[in-house]
């Protein structure tokens, strides 16, 4: 019930989008386009050994080959690559701040506004914090703490310089540059990121966390995120996302590779909240993500939960190579759409090993006059003995103007494997509305109450803080899709 | 392969059925042109993803051939236990064997006759419904049945009819002396309150490949009934491709059951538009391959308008290195409230090489609708199956006891009496020769 008040608070505040808004900060930008050069200049700037650029540029020269990917159920205008910049660092004076208060005091207030002070965090939550402001990290905290457990968490390009052989190790390995249009573009240009290395054995101490931000205008970001569970260690890996306000579209292409190897486990959690433009579908952001994890090792088990309420466009498939024998791979979403936006979002679970299990539950709400689809692949490949798949997929349409899709497909090889998929898709249901109402609940309250619940099985995964923040998401996102 | 077709329509043209016919020559070519521009259907086509038709390429089929194997009126198979009161039709090679038909006794209002016979009496009114060009969306094997119809047959239904014997339609295949491709049209039309049961079976005779690419219409008018079964039991070297397209009225009904145990690849791809209030389809099925066959249903039904219902269950057993594809959407279109719309696949996989790829599909719209799916695969159960030998049944004995028990629940929703039994002893004759191959 807390919540529920505290939701309705939230939305009676809510004018307009609760980020929207453009910190001024001089940026060190790099010329609008794309080309061979940006390629470059990105990669001096960040002072890049030379295999990485071969690998950029490989990545480029493919990308200008590949067609655009047209069988997700999103529309949306051709995208102008040229009319966009690939690099933008915040400017500090010679090199980046050595602590928090050498930190660009109006960065600060924006997280302030964004509601993750970061020395708060620091001290209650216990939660260590790379922020990524644009494209570069500018500060990264408790590295100490991490660093006696010898645990590894910095920016990618601080990995690149400091730890290229495992950067060049795994990276691209579970996502090869020519996957798929949208990670070939990130591989060419991509800026900065994250990069986790947990060494043998090590439960790390904390729940890392990254909070990103779009902020100068028209730059594409392009993240990389590389995570590295070696074996018999535990990660939990939380990601969240704010976007300010704008009217252009804006490209976000990240890559995210996790690798478990043997009895490693990796949990990953994103809250999405990305600018879903106005409206009348004006503006918002494309949020065309690769994600996916390779469970390497003997009994590893990678879990991805996502919350995804924001975007004008999200194309988004958290996957799981089952690769190692018993290994497990899960898969929780909500996907919320409001007003005009359109999400194609689902997971891909492919059966290698021996006794690999996989489950899927996907919750997919759409109001307004959105679209939601669940996409999702089940493989079952002829060796994977024993493999054991579950996957349930629930819509709920709020308004009749809006549509909830799902597409899955279903691959078995294996007599041994045992599939089962279940999809179901209705409305809230009058009863449970007029019974809140009967009550003194109002209508719009009941609606986030309902919400709420159908969501439970995924919340109930993200971890404590993120839970509570999901929460008041799911009635903030539904907000005028009542009466 | 496209070109093979077109060489086939070329040495043809003279002899379709209605090649007099200025407006239906003109529909041909504009068929065999649609065909040409779109090919054989690939697997870059979404809808044809998991089915491949490559096999059928390496056939080298002739435009025509001459029957060579006999076939006698008692040789002709039946499904129905007692067959002289249904009235029948026998198609060899996609021709009409007059001798081995029996139309028997049509009440008033009824009409069932051969295509080339409704072309030359009543040209007209097939002309509307023969035209299916349009459809930008048009399925490549549509394209190529219109520009090559053969032979089918049209059942016609005035209002309130109700046929009390069910119409059975036996085709025959591989009797020639060279691998054949045929491309039957059927037409049936049931206007308003009227009911008939169809039952279409297909055999062979000979032992050439053949390739049957049929379409049948059905348009079901307010408050009729459809019952549409299929048993398809084509040889084990011939290619199956089945297109259905129903349009079913207010408050009528489509029952179709089609059962699959037979060709080195087949298709059934049925789409049903419900576009009338109460309209309801229950789209069921069942197959039995092994070898190397190659079994696909797929199918599309569209909710239109308001409170239409639709159920559909299919369930397959796969054995050896065969491969099933099970693909369902349900549409439900915007405004299309009070849907009720169910599909369920379930499959059992009997070895490690066999393969099932599925995707049921959901496309919704509309707000206050109940619609769900349902996929499942995997082997027998191993508590039933210890259950049962521990009461002393042999492994395989009880294996087919199960698998009968499996198939035998969709086979119990089939109302027309007396067909039930015929699938029964299908399955049974299927399981008896997988045992005897142990």
């Amino acid at each position: 019930m807390a919540v529920t008040v505290e939701t309705v608070e939230q939305v009676q505040a809510l004018d307009k989008y609760k980020y929207g808004f453009v910190t001024e900060i001089e940026t060190d930008t790099a010329p609008k386009g794309l080309g061979e050069d940006i390629v470059r200049f990105i990669s001096a700037k960040k002072n890049e050994p030379q295999w990485l650029l071969d690998w950029r540029l490989k990545a480029y020269r493919h990308w200008l080959t590949m067609p655009e990917p047209e069988w997700a159920k999103v529309q949306f205008p051709p995208i102008d690559y040229q009319d966009a910049y690939y690099y933008s660092a915040p400017k500090s004076p010679d090199d980046a701040p050595k602590s928090l208060d050498e930190v660009d005091p109006k960065l600060l207030e924006t997280y302030e506004k964004l509601g993750i002070p970061l020395r708060e965090q620091e001290k209650l939550a216990g939660v260590a914090v790379d922020a990524v402001f644009d494209s570069v990290s500018v500060a990264t905290t408790f590295k100490k703490n991490l660093e006696e457990v010898g645990v590894i968490f910095c920016s990618i390009s601080e990995a690149v310089q400091k730890h290229p052989e495992l950067v060049r190790k795994y990276m691209g390995s579970v996502v090869p540059y020519g996957d798929n249009k949208h990670s070939c573009l990130n591989s060419a240009v991509f800026t900065d990121g994250s990069f986790v290395y947990i060494p043998k054995g090590v439960r790390c101490p904390m729940e890392l966390s990254t909070y990103f931000r779009i902020n100068a205008e028209n730059t594409g970001q392009f993240e990389r995120t590389l995570i590295i569970a070696d074996e018999g260690s535990y990660v939990s890996y939380l990601e969240g996302c704010t976007a300010p306000m704008r009217d252009e579209h804006q490209l976000h292409a990240a890559v995210v590779e996790l690798i478990a190897l043997d009895d490693a486990e990796i949990k990953y959690s994103t809250v999405q909240n990305w600018y879903p433009g106005d409206e009348d579908g004006k503006g918002g952001i494309y949020n065309f993500v690769t994600k996916r994890g390779a469970c390497r090792g003997r009994n590893s088990k990678i879990s991805w939960t996502q919350v995804e309420t924001g975007s004008a466009i999200t194309w988004k498939y958290p996957s799981c190579i089952l690769q190692g024998d018993n290994s497990v791979g899960e898969f929780y979403s909500i996907a919320i759409t409001n007003n005009r936006q359109q999400a194609d979002t689902g997971t891909k679970m492919i059966h290698l090993g021996k006794n690999t299990r996989s489950r899927i539950i996907a919750k997919g709400i759409s109001a307004g006059r959105s679209d939601s689809t669940y996409r999702g692949l089940v493989r079952i490949s002829a060796k994977a003995e024993g493999a054991r798949n579950f996957t349930q997929c629930d819509s709920l349409l709020i308004g009749d103007r809006c549509g909830a899709h799902t597409v899955p497909y279903i691959e078995s090889k294996n007599r041994n494997a045992i599939l089962e998929h279940e999809a179901t898709t209705s409305r809230i249901s009058e009863d449970q509305l007029f019974y809140c109402r009967q009550r003194g609940i109002p209508e719009e309250d009941a609606v986030a109450l309902v919400v709420n619940g159908f969501c439970r099985e995924v919340l109930q995964q993200l971890p404590m803080e993120f839970a509570v923040e999901a929460q008041k998401l799911v009635g903030i996102s539904l907000e005028g899709s009542v009466g | 392969m496209t070109d093979a077709f077109t060489d086939h329509f070329g040495a043809l043209r003279d002899h379709f059925p209605g090649q007099d016919l200025p407006w239906l020559a003109e529909l041909r070519d504009r068929g065999l042109q649609r065909f040409a521009e779109s090919g054989l259907p690939t697997p870059r086509l979404e809808s044809w993803k998991y089915t491949s038709l490559r096999p059928i390429e390496k056939v080298d089929f002739a435009a025509t051939g001459v029957p060579r194997a006999c076939v006698s009126i008692d040789q002709a198979p039946s499904l129905l236990p007692d067959h002289t009161d249904c009235h029948r039709l026998v198609f060899v090679d996609g021709h009409l064997r007059r001798d081995l038909s029996q139309l028997g006794d049509l009440p008033a209002g009824a009409k069932l006759l051969p295509l080339s016979e409704q072309l030359a009496a009543d040209p007209d009114w097939l002309q509307t419904h023969l035209d299916r060009l349009d459809d930008s969306q048009l399925p490549p094997m549509l394209a190529l049945n219109t520009a090559m119809m053969m032979n089918g047959f049209v059942l016609h239904l005035t209002r309130g009819t109700v046929l009390p014997h069910p119409v059975e339609v036996v085709h025959l295949g591989g009797a020639g002396d060279a691998p054949l491709a045929y491309h039957p049209r059927n037409l049936v039309v049931l206007e308003e309150g009227s009911q008939a049961t169809l039952i279409e079976h297909f055999s062979h005779m000979g032992e050439q490949a053949y390739l049957s690419n049929s379409m049948t219409e059905a348009s079901v008018g307010a408050g009729a009934i459809l019952r549409h079964y299929k048993l398809q039991a084509d040889a084990l070297n011939a290619f199956h491709l089945a297109t259905v397209e129903a349009e079913i009225g207010r408050d009528a009904t489509y029952d179709s059951f089609v059962m699959t145990t037979g060709a080195r690849l087949s298709r059934n791809e049925t789409s049903v538009r419900l576009n009338g209030e109460g309209a309801t389809c229950h789209l069921n099925g069942a197959y039995l391959v092994r070898g190397e066959q190659h079994c696909d249903n797929t199918t599309v039904v569209d909710h239109l308008v308001p409170n239409t219902t639709c159920r559909e269950v299919f369930k397959g057993v796969i054995d050896d290195k065969a491969r099933a594809v099970f693909q369902g959407k349900l549409k439900v279109h915007r405004d299309a409230q009070h849907t009720n719309g169910h599909q369920l696949s379930k499959v059992l996989l009997l070895s490690d090489r066999a393969e099932i790829d599925a995707k049921p599909e959901l496309e919704i719209y509309a707000d206050d609708v109940v619609c769900s799916h349902g996929a499942t695969a995997g082997d027998l159960d191993h508590d039933a199956l210890f259950y049962l030998r521990a009461r002393g049944i042999p492994e395989a004995e009880a294996r087919a006891m199960l698998i009968e028990a499996f198939l035998g629940e969709s086979i119990d929703q089939i109302a027309a009496e007396g067909l039930c039994p015929a699938l029964m002893t299908s399955i049974g004759h299927w399981l008896a020769d997988s045992r005897r191959e142990v």
